[in-house]
């Protein structure tokens, strides 16, 4: 085979993914004086972090004076069930009010209290207000602000790039290797430290939020390079997800519904959530409608309303409803802020939900209720990193956002994605650039390698006959819809493992058709990787997870089970076969535990 | 519902033609959906752009049967089915392959855009804001960067040779929202005149009307721009540029 051509570009810093995780970590590393690349899949300002909508998460009081960094802590740690890495859950409380404010410093215009202050308004799990939010297009307030920031700070952008594998020299990493989307030509970047930014793997199912950028790279490429991903058992299922029209399927409808004073109704028209309060919540959560509704005013005599459960409670809540044949017509549950707020609130609150069903779905929601159901939203599980620094069990790789693990243990709180994009991507790009600066010695890339990426990333076109990619994913979808779900089964996981060692079968036969440039069947064919990958884990993890906690449910094994409260299921690629163990969670220090002992 | 005839352009900047495709559509589908069908199915490297399909990213912008519209927002079955569908790139910029153009223009454009000024905070080291001194910029910042007002904007897609000094509709809204930012500092009169050309739009409301975020680029945006630039009309400016005889040319 002919030597492959291809361009290189070298960095201290090479950050993948310039959604909010990445953007930020790209601008910390920039303020370090080194020099950094920032690698997007799709064009700047477009990424995941857009389409958030409820807000971000930040004790900063300014609604309820009561709320501070130890509150939102332990509602954390609450809503993943003991699950998260403490370390990670406390530096997220105790530094995301700073990074909101450093998003207005940076311009960002939040909705304003009365007095000019930003405004929180109440979601899932929070016992405050606490979001800080724009409307109902928060991430999109939130990517402009560090794009339009990030620009203007000496960073290299290389937009519409898709990086295919971490490349490394001995032990570290050393850069990756990609391609450009509009030509299909190849790309090396070398680089001391590479922070991965990639966000989640929803794409591997049917019904999804996430879009086609959701194939789990980080992970994968992480796994492949050496590195430890843990709590890949637990994808988070957002309760409210459009039903109808099918098209529109999956499609968010924010938690900031329910956060503004929305609630879920059967098809006889009961709030049914006041009968799945788990006794895990009972203290914290009204048990009857008249103190559910006094709360959303007066938060100090009254309890929360079970509409603002955890994700993972609400999720299960209208799955059992629709199973007891109380569903809507399109088997959803109905989600009612129009006899609840008037017409001009939802317009103001909720004018990207209100245009999204009026387009969409032919819905008023002014008028009437939306039809919604549990959507594949988030993934809790992701690189293995060290909470300080983002670092990655392998030396040179750090992670942040929903790619990184551990933060959120069995169930991520609304709000608390966008906070921890900011918090922990400012961490990872200042120990990136921190390391690249102490890394002596020249970079080395193995031209091996780099050859052996490109053969690889070639092969689809080698083909003359074979499998049609989007079937291929399209199966996958409906495997992990089917048997990777919000109820799992040993016995579903394990023919889930088996279909989809079977669906990688075929995906070494998938075929491209066409040239090189901007080819989606061709990128399709090569996102199955990664895609089968991140699903196999999911799967593989849900199986050794014999209990049900957080997002993680097991018919087979319905109850909580303290043993497995004290440790993760971790994952590792060992000689090309996945191998997977249990290891015991961080110890928290006591200080912290009196948090989690006091509160209620 | 029916099967429909889309009539989608297949290229790249070497040539390219109208090609029909026949699909099955159902109820509630969009343009995009569509466009995804016939990507699974009949024409797997059929290029198009798309992330959210919610209207939140600004992707899919295309000409679907010559009205530039976002693909994810444009249900089927507001468009006559009787006839084929045409969908095709934008048209102002340079065409990369099928539905996808290049729109770095757009993100240069972004770069030069003197950034927020910040001014010193309160006594107590905070910033306060008033919501209704936002509203405005708010409506602002709803932009989703779909660069439909930009596709549309004559001044873009008529005159190469003007596009060097003038920004676009959708960056006079961002200068505008920095502009009217309560926390902003920066003069940015001498900017807006010679390298965002704001004299050469001529208001005729095509960006306005394209808008599917419904912003008043117009007249929110431009209008009281260009009504803060002849407050700030200096007379000894126009005096020399009276002498040198002769109407501005484009910055070089």
């Amino acid at each position: 085979m002919a030597t492959t051509t291809y361009e290189t570009h070298e960095h201290d810093v090479l950050v993948i993914g310039a959604g909010g995780a990445g953007l930020r970590a790209a601008i910390e590393a920039a303020a370090q004086g080194v020099s950094v690349g920032l690698v997007c899949k799709s064009l700047l300002g477009k990424a995941h972090t857009v389409m958030a909508e409820g807000g971000i998460a930040a004790a900063l009081g300014n609604v309820w004076p009561e709320d501070n960094w130890q509150v939102h802590f332990r509602d954390t740690m609450r809503g993943g069930k003991m699950l998260n890495n403490w370390r990670m859950a406390q530096l997220h409380a105790q530094e995301a009010p700073e990074r909101v404010l450093e998003l207005e410093r940076w311009g960002a215009l939040f909705d304003r209290t009365k007095d000019g202050r930003i405004l929180q308004r109440d979601f899932g799990g929070h016992r405050y207000a606490r979001l800080a939010h724009v409307g109902d297009r928060t991430g999109l307030e939130m990517i402009r602000t560090l794009q339009y920031h990030g620009i203007h700070q000496g960073i290299d952008v290389y937009m519409e790039c898709k990086i295919e594998r971490l490349l490394k020299d001995g032990d570290r990493v050393a850069g990756a290797f990609g391609y450009w989307r509009q030509t299909g030509e190849f790309v090396v970047f070398k680089a001391k430290a590479v922070v991965l930014a990639t966000g989640g793997i929803g794409k591997a199912w049917k019904i999804t939020s996430n879009s086609w950028e959701y194939t789990g790279d980080g992970h994968a490429m992480a796994l492949w390079a050496g590195a430890d991903l843990i709590d890949m058992e637990f994808v988070q299922f957002h309760p409210t997800g459009m039903v109808w029209p099918p098209s529109v399927r999956g499609i968010l409808v924010t938690e900031g519904v329910r956060g503004d004073g929305g609630t879920l109704r059967n098809s006889k028209g009961e709030r049914f959530m006041f009968r799945y309060i788990p006794e895990f919540f009972k203290a914290e959560t009204a048990d009857n409608e008249a103190e559910a509704d006094r709360w959303y005013t007066d938060k100090k005599n009254n309890r929360r309303t079970p509409d603002l459960l955890p994700r993972d409670e609400v999720a299960r809540a209208i799955n059992a409803e629709v199973k007891a044949g109380r569903g809507s017509p399109h088997g959803g549950v109905f989600l009612d802020i129009c006899t609840r707020r008037p017409a001009d609130y939802i317009r103001k609150r909720l004018p990207s939900m209100y245009h999204q069903f009026k387009e969409l779905a032919d819905v008023d929601i002014t008028k009437e209720p939306m039809e919604v159901g549990p959507t594949c939203h988030y993934v809790m599980g992701g690189v293995r990193v060290e909470a300080d620094s983002t670092a990655a069990t392998v030396p040179g790789l750090f992670a942040a956002g929903e790619c990184a693990g551990g933060m959120h243990g069995a169930n991520r709180l609304g709000g608390n994605s966008l906070s921890d994009l900011l918090v922990f991507g400012r961490r990872a790009g200042l120990a990136a650039a921190l390391y690249a600066k102490n890394l002596g010695g020249h970079l080395v890339v193995d031209a091996g390698q780099v050859e052996a990426c490109a053969r690889e990333a070639l092969e689809p076109f080698t083909r003359t006959h074979g499998e049609n990619p989007y079937a291929i994913q399209a199966d996958l979808q409906e495997t992990m819809q089917d048997l990777v779900g919000i109820i799992r089964t040993e016995r579903e996981l394990e023919e889930a493992l088996r279909r989809i060692e079977a669906l990688r079968k075929r995906a070494e036969r998938a075929i491209a058709a066409g040239g090189r440039a901007y080819n989606p069947g061709w990128h399709t064919a090569l996102d199955l990787r990664t895609l089968l990958t991140v699903a196999e884990c999911s799967a593989v993890a849900a199986l050794e997870r014999k209990e049900s906690r957080g997002a993680q449910t097991r018919e087979d094994y319905p109850k909580t089970d303290p043993a497995w409260g004290k440790v993760n299921v971790v994952l590792r690629q060992k000689n090309g076969t996945l191998q997977v163990s249990r290891e015991p969670l961080p110890e928290m220090p006591p200080e912290l535990r009196k948090i989690l002992e006091e509160g209620a | 519902m029916p099967t429909v005839t889309m009539r989608v352009f297949r290229g790249d900047a070497r040539g390219g033609e109208f090609r029909d495709y026949r699909v099955e559509t159902e109820e509630g589908m969009v343009v995009l959906d569509v466009i995804h069908r016939i990507q699974a199915t009949q024409a797997p490297d059929l290029a198009c752009r798309w992330n959210c399909k919610a209207g939140k990213c600004g992707s899919c912008s295309a000409e679907i049967n010559g009205h530039p519209r976002l693909m994810c927002m444009t249900r089927m079955n507001a468009l006559p089915q009787d006839q084929p569908i045409s969908v095709a790139p934008i048209r102002t910029f340079p065409l990369v392959r099928d539905l996808v153009t290049d729109v770095s223009y757009n993100y240069e454009k972004a770069r030069q855009i003197p950034p927020l000024r910040l001014r010193p905070p309160e006594p107590d080291g905070t910033y306060r804001m008033m919501q209704e001194d936002i509203d405005r910029i708010q409506e602002f910042h709803k932009c989703i960067e779909c660069f439909l007002c930009q596709d549309v904007c004559h001044v873009i897609r008529d005159h190469e040779e003007l596009k060097r000094s003038f920004a676009g509709p959708r960056f006079f809204i961002k200068i505008a929202s920095l502009d009217m930012h309560p926390l902003d500092t920066r003069d940015r009169t001498e900017f807006v005149r010679a390298q965002a050309g704001i004299g050469l739009c001529n208001i005729t409301k095509c960006c306005t009307e394209v808008c599917p975020e419904h912003i008043h680029i117009t007249d929110n945006g431009i209008i009281p721009m260009k009504e803060r630039m002849a407050d700030n009309f200096d007379p000894i400016v126009w005096l020399l540029r009276k002498l040198r005889g002769g109407r501005r040319e484009p910055a070089p």
